[in-house]
Formats: C-alpha cells, sequence, structure tokens
C-alpha cells in the first residue's frame, strides 16, 4: 500500500548500491538483498561487460536507477543523447522511480562532473522545476530529487534550502530522495539544525531515503561515502522514518569499499527505526 | 546577481588549474583576485573564507578529473612520468574541458591534442602518441555497441562480391610500437606493487624504466576486440590489417583483398587460403555483423536464412 503519491514501493525495504568489487559475490552467491540501485551513468554504454552483468542483476532483483549527472539546476536544456540513452535503460530495468541530484554541474555545456550547489532562489527555482518536467515527460517514470551536501552558500539565497527543496518539488510536482547523511554533513559546513530540516521537509513527497558515512576534516566535512553511518546520521534518519513511515532506504558506499556483507550488514541497521508494516485485518 | 551568472563564475573558478601546492590561485584568469571573486557571491562563515569555501569545489574537480584520466591512462603515465603526466592533463583539460554527461568520454580528444602538443611528451612523442590511442581504442572496445553476428556457418548470399560490416567495438590501430605488450607488462608491474598507486615500489620501479627506455620501433597492426565482454589485443598481419581497414571503409571484398594485398606477389592459391583462414578465425570471434537489410544470406545448408 503506497504511503503516499510519492512513496508507492513500502515493501523495497533496505537496499544497497550496486558496486563493482560485489559483482562476483552477488553472482556467485545471490545474497537476498531487497533491491540495488545502479548509478545510470554506469549503464548508459552501448553494450559490454556492464550491461552484461546488469541483465544477470535484473533477472534476479530489483534495480532502482540513481544519476549524478542529469543536472536540473544547469542552465541548459536537457542534453537529447543524455535523455536518449537514459530511457533506453529505464526500458531495460523497469526502475519504478528514478533518482537524481538537485543540483547543477554544467555551464554552456562544459561539465565539472560535480554535484553544484544551487543558489537558493525563487529564480532556480522555476529553472529546475521547469526541467525536472521536462526530464518526467520525456522519462515517464517518476523522478525524485536528492538533496545534495555542500560547501559553499550563496549571497544571492531568499531561502534555507529545506524550502528550497520543498519549494521545488511542488512546482515540479515530484518527489524527493532525502539524503539524510547529506543534511548532517551540510548542517555542519553551514551552522544549521538538521532536525529543522528533515522536519520542513515535506514527508508526502519523500520517495526515497539515503544513508552514507562521510569524513570530517578540520574546517569542514565532506560526504565521501566511505565510512560506516555514524550515530547522528542515523538519528536524523529514525526522525525522518517516523516523519515519512516505511520508505525505501538505501545505503550508499563508494570508496574504500568493504565486502559484500559488511556493507549489507551497515545498511540492514536502518530495519530497526522502520515500523512494521500494517497487517491487513 | 542572476542564475546563469552564478553558475559562470563558479565554474570559471572551479576548472581554473590548481597551484602547485594544490590550492586555488590566487588570480582568475583574466587577473581578478580571485578572493575579491569569491567573495562577490558565496558567502564565509565561522570557519572559512569565501575563497576556501570555492576552493573546495576547485580542488574536488581536478582530484575527480585529474584521477579519471589516471586510471585510464596508465600506460600514458607510466611513459611520460607521473609529474609530466599530470602537468599534462592538466593542460589538456584546461584546452579541452568535458563536453559530455559521462566520465567515460574525458580522454577522447587526448590524441588530437597531443599531436598539437608534442612538448608535453618529447623524447617518446612517438610511442606516447601509439600508447593513447590503444588506451582510448581499449575504453572504445570495452563498451562499444556490438551487432548480432555473421554466423559461422553462414556462406555468401547470392551478392558475387559482397560487403562485410564490421562490429562496432572492434577497433583497428596501425602502431609504430608494439605497445600492447608494454602495456601490459606495466599493468602487470601495477598490480603487483603499482605505478599508478601513491605507494610507488621502489625495487618497480627501475623495472618499468628499462622496460621503457628499451622501447625499439616496431611497426605493429593490432585488432582490440573483446570476447566475453574482456578486452584482448590481436595482432594482425600488415594485410590482415589492410583487408579490415578497407572493409570498414566500405569497400567491397574484392576491393579489399586488392588494396591489401597490393605490392605484393603472393600467388592466388596461397592468397584465397591465407584470406579464408582469416575470415573463418575472423567469423569465430564474432567480428562481422549480420547484413543490415535482415536475411540476404543463405545458410551452409542451402536454406535462407
Amino acid at each position: 500500500m503506497p504511503a503516499n503519491s510519492f512513496n508507492g514501493f513500502t515493501d523495497f525495504g533496505v537496499g544497497i548500491g550496486l558496486r563493482v568489487p560485489h559483482y562476483q559475490h552477488i553472482l556467485s552467491e545471490k545474497p537476498v538483498v531487497s533491491w540495488f540501485e545502479i548509478i545510470s551513468e554506469n549503464y548508459m554504454i552501448d553494450s559490454g561487460r556492464p550491461l552484461h552483468i546488469l541483465d544477470q542483476i535484473l533477472e534476479r532483483y530489483r534495480v532502482v536507477q540513481h544519476g549524478v549527472s542529469m543536472y536540473f539546476g544547469s542552465p541548459e536544456a536537457p542534453n537529447r543523447e543524455h535523455l536518449k540513452r537514459l530511457k533506453a535503460l529505464v526500458k531495460r530495468t523497469h526502475t519504478p522511480w528514478l533518482t537524481d541530484h538537485l543540483c547543477w554541474g554544467s555551464v554552456d555545456g562544459t561539465y565539472s562532473h560535480d554535484l553544484l550547489p544551487m543558489p537558493y532562489t525563487f529564480e532556480a527555482v522555476r529553472h529546475t522545476a521547469q526541467k525536472i518536467r521536462e526530464v518526467r515527460d520525456f522519462l515517464e517514470v517518476p523522478i525524485a530529487v536528492e538533496n545534495v551536501s555542500s560547501y559553499a552558500e550563496f549571497h544571492v539565497s531568499e531561502m534555507t534550502e529545506w524550502e528550497f527543496l520543498a519549494e521545488v518539488v511542488e512546482a515540479a510536482d515530484c518527489g524527493i530522495l532525502l539524503d539524510v547523511n547529506n543534511i548532517y554533513v551540510s548542517s555542519r559546513n553551514h551552522n544549521f539544525n538538521p532536525l529543522d530540516y528533515v522536519n520542513g521537509v515535506p514527508a508526502d513527497r519523500v520517495a526515497q531515503l539515503h544513508i552514507a558515512g562521510h569524513s570530517k576534516f578540520e574546517k569542514y566535512i565532506l560526504d565521501t561515502h566511505d565510512h560506516p553511518v555514524i550515530d547522528p546520521v542515523w538519528q536524523l534518519y529514525e526522525r525522518a522514518i517516523e516523519r515519512v513511515g516505511r520508505t525505501a532506504t538505501l545505503l550508499e558506499w563508494d570508496d574504500k569499499i568493504p565486502t559484500f556483507e559488511e556493507v549489507h550488514r551497515e545498511a540492514l541497521k536502518a530495519n530497526q527505526f522502520v515500523p512494521e508494516p500494517a497487517v491487513a485485518s | 546577481m542572476n542564475l546563469l551568472e552564478i553558475q559562470r563564475r563558479m565554474l570559471e573558478a572551479v576548472m581554473q588549474p590548481l597551484t602547485e601546492d594544490e590550492e586555488m590561485q590566487p588570480r582568475t584568469r583574466d587577473g581578478k583576485s580571485m578572493y575579491e571573486a569569491a567573495e562577490e557571491f558565496i558567502k564565509p562563515n565561522d570557519r572559512l573564507s569565501s575563497f576556501e569555501r570555492l576552493e573546495i569545489y576547485n580542488r574536488q574537480y581536478w582530484f575527480r578529473v585529474l584521477s579519471a584520466l589516471e586510471e585510464d591512462f596508465r600506460g600514458l603515465r607510466a611513459i611520460v612520468g607521473a609529474q609530466r603526466f599530470e602537468a599534462l592533463c592538466q593542460a589538456y583539460l584546461n584546452d579541452c574541458p568535458s563536453r559530455s554527461f559521462t566520465m567515460r568520454n574525458l580522454g577522447s580528444q587526448l590524441e588530437r591534442w597531443l599531436e598539437k602538443h608534442p612538448e608535453y611528451i618529447r623524447p617518446r612523442g612517438a610511442l606516447a602518441l601509439d600508447m593513447v590511442r590503444l588506451e582510448w581504442a581499449e575504453i572504445e572496445a570495452f563498451d562499444g555497441a556490438v551487432e548480432p553476428c555473421l554466423l559461422p556457418g553462414d556462406v555468401l548470399s547470392r551478392e558475387p562480391d559482397p560487403k562485410f560490416r564490421l562490429q562496432p567495438y572492434l577497433q583497428l590501430l596501425a602502431l609504430r610500437y608494439p605497445v600492447d605488450d608494454l602495456l601490459l607488462a606495466i599493468r602487470k608491474g601495477n598490480s603487483e606493487g603499482g605505478v599508478a598507486s601513491n605507494a610507488i615500489s621502489e625495487d618497480r620501479k627501475p623495472t618499468r624504466t628499462r622496460k621503457i627506455g628499451r622501447q625499439k620501433p616496431e611497426a605493429i597492426f593490432l585488432a582490440v576486440h573483446r570476447v566475453d565482454y574482456s578486452v584482448y589485443f590481436k595482432r594482425l598481419d600488415g594485410e590482415a590489417f589492410r583487408l579490415l581497414h578497407c572493409l570498414r571503409e566500405g569497400n567491397r571484398l574484392s576491393d579489399a583483398v586488392a588494396s591489401a594485398f597490393e605490392g605484393t606477389d603472393i600467388q592466388e592459391k596461397k592468397l584465397l587460403d591465407v584470406v579464408q583462414s582469416w575470415f573463418q578465425k575472423w567469423s569465430e570471434l564474432g567480428w562481422f555483423c549480420r547484413p543490415e537489410n535482415g536475411p540476404q544470406f543463405i545458410s551452409s545448408s542451402g536454406s535462407h536464412s
């Protein structure tokens, strides 16, 4: 039963990111995993081993696509080649929803390959929401946008990040992929209370949650996805789950990747915060 | 300052090369103070100035793209050395920033750029260029398109002088140095201690240097292809290379064979045997595509396929 119109997949539970070092283990041991998140761009290719592996994964597991380069906040119109390749992958995976970041990363056709932060302005809301709508209309799949971790703020911002997120998803009529680690990282970098963020997000639009680890430096925190989830992030996750109910949750671990079992064990810690599904009377 | 102006200013700063100490440049490309430029659009906080906040992105950008190129061009890095490789990549990306949504294409212009900037690969320019060609071909062969194969049992159609289409992923290279062996040796060295890792093993370094220093010119012809989703290098005879190259150019079989063996005095019987054995092998490797217009072929049993 859907929790809300943007969270129709409450049975997905806890998944992990599909990463190359785990391919062999997954294909040979066939571990029980609720679902895998794939980085879309790794499979937006013509042919070859990555797609061959993906096809084998798809035979056994549910897969959700997560993108890193749609750049909804970039000034250009969506790249047609990018969209065509992404749509072909959507048809292949049958992803029930698709996520990418609420950020920008390119200007005038030049790409940074980074998730750069948006200025929180009404102009940016209008522009970004319009682009999300265009992409969704082309791909014909529900879209949820993810809050990014950031290290800079802009003078021109007219609202908080969570207000900006709410404005964009309302204007685009799309879902949210709420990354509670990113909220924590940004809260430390920008001196705000992360609970204000979690409490300020429109709960009825949250389609998915992300958890991850990060790295602390002397004057800032970097979102490195190379550590276990720390307690303050689990506390944010617990509060998010209280607000949004059972929601597909994904652990990201992208660098210094440990064994499959270790990553999966870390992800499954999320279950202690998730309420049992309602039993039909 | 509107959205587009902020984005242009930020991207310009983020993509400006770092200093030798891996810090953000104190001046913008047009000579203004980077500190003032950052303050114009980025807020400071109680720990970091506007400059320092922008610098985080500047450093992240360069670490990411340099690391991607290092992964894709380990052979070139071994030839020119780690420091010169980094300088080369920085100059390349400064001239040819990414125009693709995927990092996979980051090195797509490198060969062409190096041809215009030989100063970065002297004194082993030809060797370095051959290595770049090979490493880029490997990327293309790894995930290039595949079409249904012409099956070994198929025999040629009513067409007396057919054209053959080669698999899009198949890469054909005419090289001046045996860089296939060199690249494999470099990778073997990497896996045993790693010229590409930060912890360079001192006892590996002289071996690698000797191997590269010993490289003598030797023209080779190479097919970079896939078998069971793994990329392989296959040496070809010059005639075989020319034949395949002519077929890829769209020539008919007879023209391709004539071009391939032009200037040789091979007997016709021998030529037929050689070409037939090549085609058998290439068919087994799946290098030929089935015709675009469907079942134009007749199977070996005589029925239409």
